[in-house]
């Protein structure tokens, strides 16, 4: 199969990164090829640092031989011998035994793929965060223009996509792709890694799995960390984003504690760069604690995080940073204020 | 050329400038802390914010393009800077002693001007206590906003002795763990760090104490470097000279005695030649260091202990002057030195740490005889404590008329250069020159060893009595990086050079870490200009014309007492130091 065959089923496909920015995976590797560069990488990211998402740990779990396909392929496209497989360590450790006999195989057929074990972090998966902390520098974003990926690895321009990307990919190149992709659910009677097709709605998801519960709930879509919050009554409108996870809350679930549970993973994921996100998630957290202490979660608490959200949303350097609002301000809107009006 | 819009009004700028740079070139206000023109840009202080197309950006990598229009004033973008300056600024003030004292301090500015208290927010807690940098500085990361400033500067002279460690709220300030490294107190952090997190040791306390004490004989001594830069703490262009109006100032403040470290200068170059000559003639150890710069000295004491013998015995120039005042002059005006206290104004943080070191202690007599040990400097001030001083006291440098100096601030044009890379080394050479040959040099200045380039080569060809001609192969050095290149060459060629200068600070003391602040290097430039101009003006331009050295000099050699303490006055010696010593 001609590389240009492969491009063009990607491009029919209709591909999107998995990673959860969803940009046009043709249209990246097309950029790609054109980029002029004596050596290209073929980078794979399997950090897979956001709360409540399990999809990557799975993928290569029950389906690692199909994501070095979909590297080499990508491999084979770029014309290119090298890549890297950036990965979650405590992943690592429980896959060590599937993977290795990859890696030598691989090597077999002339395809260096380095292993990159990543300490654990939400900030590691960000794409500048990556390719810094392969050149062994502070996993901390990089400045945009230019693009991380152009500035590379070392000044060798890479080729970046989710675990789950290169996984389709082999599917495309197989003709299997059944235009589905992996979810996780949690908090259900049913939780686990499923996979549905791709633009099922969430209750749709929730559905057919099993999962959808009579009583009244809420839920987070698309990461545990930066995904949207929905009620119940909004789920069949609702598509699956992001990361496609839904992680479900029963409806009285304490405010504060949802809240909590978002500002310790900000303060705590926070790689600490720039102003609005190093010093906007401690001042949320610190705002959440004292709610806490005094069991009151009220409108005036809501505007303080908000508008540190909001700053950080406009500000921040990158996606971490920018995040927070998401769920902060859906569950405001989609939750908060929902159970304020039947309430009254 | 590019043609951008900020807020309307259209602008020229240039290829690879950023939006930022424009602005500032035009006069523009647009807030920033963590920007600055020598350093690489790190965009994380976010209050540079403008809107482009109705989006939210940071104008210090915003690179300028044809056509670009950007928003630098709307609602939305002051809202979001004073944001996150209340985000950086939390209790800001009510931590930072330096505000209590009025000393300069970019991020008040902001804060005044942003109508921001610091009371917002709480500052986030750190398990932190301020951090020494010997006796010269220090730094404490509750007040750092992590701007990464002096991480890059120390980096880029070539030290990396601090760092910002870890994550989130707790990613903050720290001297680096390889105990391969250390500080060596130049204090190029001081005078980048735009919230005076890390600052030069406070002496103004002591200094005021001093000047209520009227039992005490007050001498202040200014560097050469001073004259050239306090000006712009007042308003005035850069590069403006202000020897005659510090003159006065001092005197406003109480010193009884105004001096000059230019004299102290003088003395240096006499000894130094000197002792160059007498390298060269009887093959001594070359090639010679200079060893003014007391961080350049802990720099080899602590990472290149085995070049030691390299360094000049020569003491620094505050030392050999303040040595002469509680020797030479004390005797001769019949004071008690017990009771001289002297002041030095420099533009440096490693001279707090020289004039602290044991090492110069003078073992003399009291007025009664007795033994007692006093030091040559017994305090100094930076540019920049010496202009929240005056402030404090309402004196405004801009009004005084200038003043001369006592006796002892007499000086040649060759101390006014030492302020300058170069300069050490070209006011030694023209004193080496004339111990050599006999005769004054037809042409004093050496081009070829000025300007701002941090690694200077030059042959110096000089015509002996005896129709030889003795070639001296030099080399100007300021900051570490560029000192271990030429150390490196040593290596390899040991006789490479005759004669090093090494400065520790960009552009040498003219930019040292004391300086007001914003230091950049066009504006350090423009300082050393006021410094050779300084030289051009001056009648007597060589240290060997200055009659008063001569006179203290004469009387170390001749006198009986003088002879006695020759050797301490003089001369030092150095050791191989351990990290923090």
């Amino acid at each position: 199969m001609s590389k240009f065959n492969l491009l063009h089923q990607i491009a029919e496909a209709k591909l999107i990164g998995r990673g959860g920015a969803g940009f046009p995976v043709a249209d990246k590797w097309q950029r790609m090829k054109e980029h002029q560069s004596e050596k290209k990488y073929v980078v794979c990211n399997g950090s897979e640092g956001e709360p409540d998402v399990k999809k990557d740990w799975h993928i290569l779990f029950n389906f690692s031989e199909k994501v070095f396909q979909g590297m080499i392929l990508a491999m084979d496209f770029l014309e290119t011998k090298e890549g890297y497989l950036y990965l979650n360590r405590d992943y690592y450790k429980k896959l060590k035994e599937k993977l290795d006999p990859l890696f030598k195989k691989c090597l077999d057929y002339g395809y260096l793929i380095n292993l990159f074990l990543e300490k654990p972090s939400y900030i590691g998966g960000e794409t500048g965060s990556l390719l810094n902390s392969i050149e062994g520098k502070k996993t901390q974003p990089r400045l945009k223009p230019p693009s991380p990926s152009i500035t590379g690895i070392n000044g060798v321009p890479v080729l970046l996509q989710n675990v789950e990307t290169f996984y389709e990919i082999a599917l495309v190149a197989e003709g299997k792709y059944e235009k589905k992709r992996f979810v996780t659910i949690n908090n259900t009677q049913n939780e686990g890694v499923f996979a549905l097709d791709r633009d099922a709605s969430v209750a749709e998801a929730l559905k057919s799995t099993d999962n959808y519960p009579d009583s009244a709930f809420f839920v987070q879509v698309g990461g545990g960390a930066s995904g949207n919050v929905f009620h119940k009554k909004q789920l069949n409108e609702q598509l699956l984003a992001g990361c496609a996870s839904i992680t479900l809350y029963p409806l009285e679930t304490d405010v504060l504690q949802v809240l909590r549970q978002w500002a310790d993973f900000y303060a705590r994921e926070s790689c600490g760069k720039c102003t609005p996100c190093r010093e906007g998630t401690w001042q949320v957290k610190r705002l959440v604690d004292q709610a806490l202490l005094n069991n009151r979660a009220d409108e005036e608490l809501w505007q303080k995080i908000l508008t540190i959200a909001n700053n950080m949303e406009k500000t921040s350097i990158c996606g971490l940073g920018q995040a927070l609002i998401v769920p902060l301000t859906s569950y405001y809107q989609n939750v908060w204020q929902e159970i304020k009006n039947d309430q009254n | 050329m590019i043609k951008i819009k900020i807020d309307g009004q259209e602008y020229q700028a240039k290829e690879g400038e950023s939006v930022l740079q424009v602005a500032m070139r035009e006069g523009l206000d647009i807030p920033h802390l963590c920007y600055h023109e020598d350093l690489p840009i790190e965009a994380n202080c976010r209050l540079c914010l403008v809107k482009v197309n109705d989006r939210v950006e940071t104008s210090c990598n915003l690179k300028v393009r044809e056509g670009l229009e950007v928003f630098s004033q709307d609602q939305e973008i002051t809202e979001l800077r004073q944001e996150n300056l209340e985000l950086l600024l939390g209790d800001h003030e009510k931590n930072c002693p330096k505000c209590q004292e009025n000393l300069p301090c970019p991020a008040k500015k902001l804060m005044e001007k942003y109508g921001v208290s610091g009371n917002k927010y709480p500052r986030r807690q750190l398990e932190t206590k301020v951090e020494d940098l010997g006796t010269a500085a220090e730094f404490d990361p509750e007040m750092c906003v992590n701007c990464n400033r002096c991480v890059n500067t120390c980096s880029k002279i070539g030290i990396n002795y601090l760092e910002i460690e870890g994550k989130a709220a707790q990613s903050q300030l720290t001297a680096t763990a390889d105990q391969k490294i250390d500080c060596i107190y130049c204090g190029q952090c001081t005078v980048h760090c735009p919230v005076s997190a890390v600052r030069e040791k406070n002496h103004l306390k002591r200094v005021e104490e001093v000047l209520a004490d009227q039992d005490k004989i007050l001498i202040a001594q200014m560097a050469p470097s001073v004259r050239a830069s306090i000006g712009e703490e007042f308003g005035l262009p850069v590069g403006s000279d202000v020897t005659g109006q510090m003159y006065t100032a001092l005197r406003q403040l109480g010193f009884d005695y105004i001096f000059d470290v230019n004299f102290g200068a003088d003395i240096t170059t006499m000894i130094e030649a000197q002792e160059l000559v007498e390298r060269i003639k009887d093959d001594g150890v070359l090639p010679m260091f200079t060893s003014c710069c007391p961080a350049w000295v802990k720099f080899v004491e602590f990472y290149y202990p085995d070049l030691i013998p390299h360094l000049t015995t020569s003491r620094s120039p505050q030392i050999h002057s303040g040595g002469a005042y509680k020797t030479w002059w004390a005797s001769q005006q019949g004071i008690n030195p017990e009771k001289i206290v002297v002041v030095s104004i420099m533009p440096c943080t490693s001279k707090k740490y020289e004039a602290d070191l044991n090492k110069f202690d003078l073992s003399i007599s009291n007025s009664s005889g007795e033994s007692i040990t006093v030091k040559p400097v017994d305090m100094v001030l930076t540019t920049r404590e010496t202009a929240a001083l005056l402030k404090k006291q309402q004196i405004d440098l801009k009004q005084l008329e200038p003043s001369q100096a006592d006796s002892l601030g007499e000086h040649s044009g060759a101390a006014a250069i030492y302020g300058a890379s170069g300069g050490v080394m070209e006011s030694a050479l023209r004193t080496a020159a004339k111990m050599l040959t006999g005769q004054d040099l037809a042409r004093l200045e050496f081009d070829s060893v000025r300007g701002m380039n941090g690694l200077k080569k030059a042959l110096v060809r000089l015509d002996l009595p005896d129709g030889q001609e003795i070639k001296l192969k030099v080399a100007v050095v300021s900051t570490p990086k560029n000192a271990r290149i030429v150390i490196n060459e040593l290596k390899k060629d040991p006789r490479a050079y005759d004669y090093i200068e090494f400065m520790a600070c960009p552009g040498g003391c003219i930019g040292g870490g004391g300086q007001p602040l914003t230091s950049t290097e066009a504006i350090v430039a423009e300082r050393i200009k006021a410094l050779y101009q300084i030289d051009q003006n001056k009648k007597m331009r060589t240290a060997h014309a200055n009659p008063l050295v001569k006179e203290f000099l004469d009387y170390l050699e001749h006198d009986e007492l003088g002879q006695k303490i020759e050797k301490q006055v003089l001369h030092t010696s150095y050791e191989a130091k351990k990290r923090g010593q």
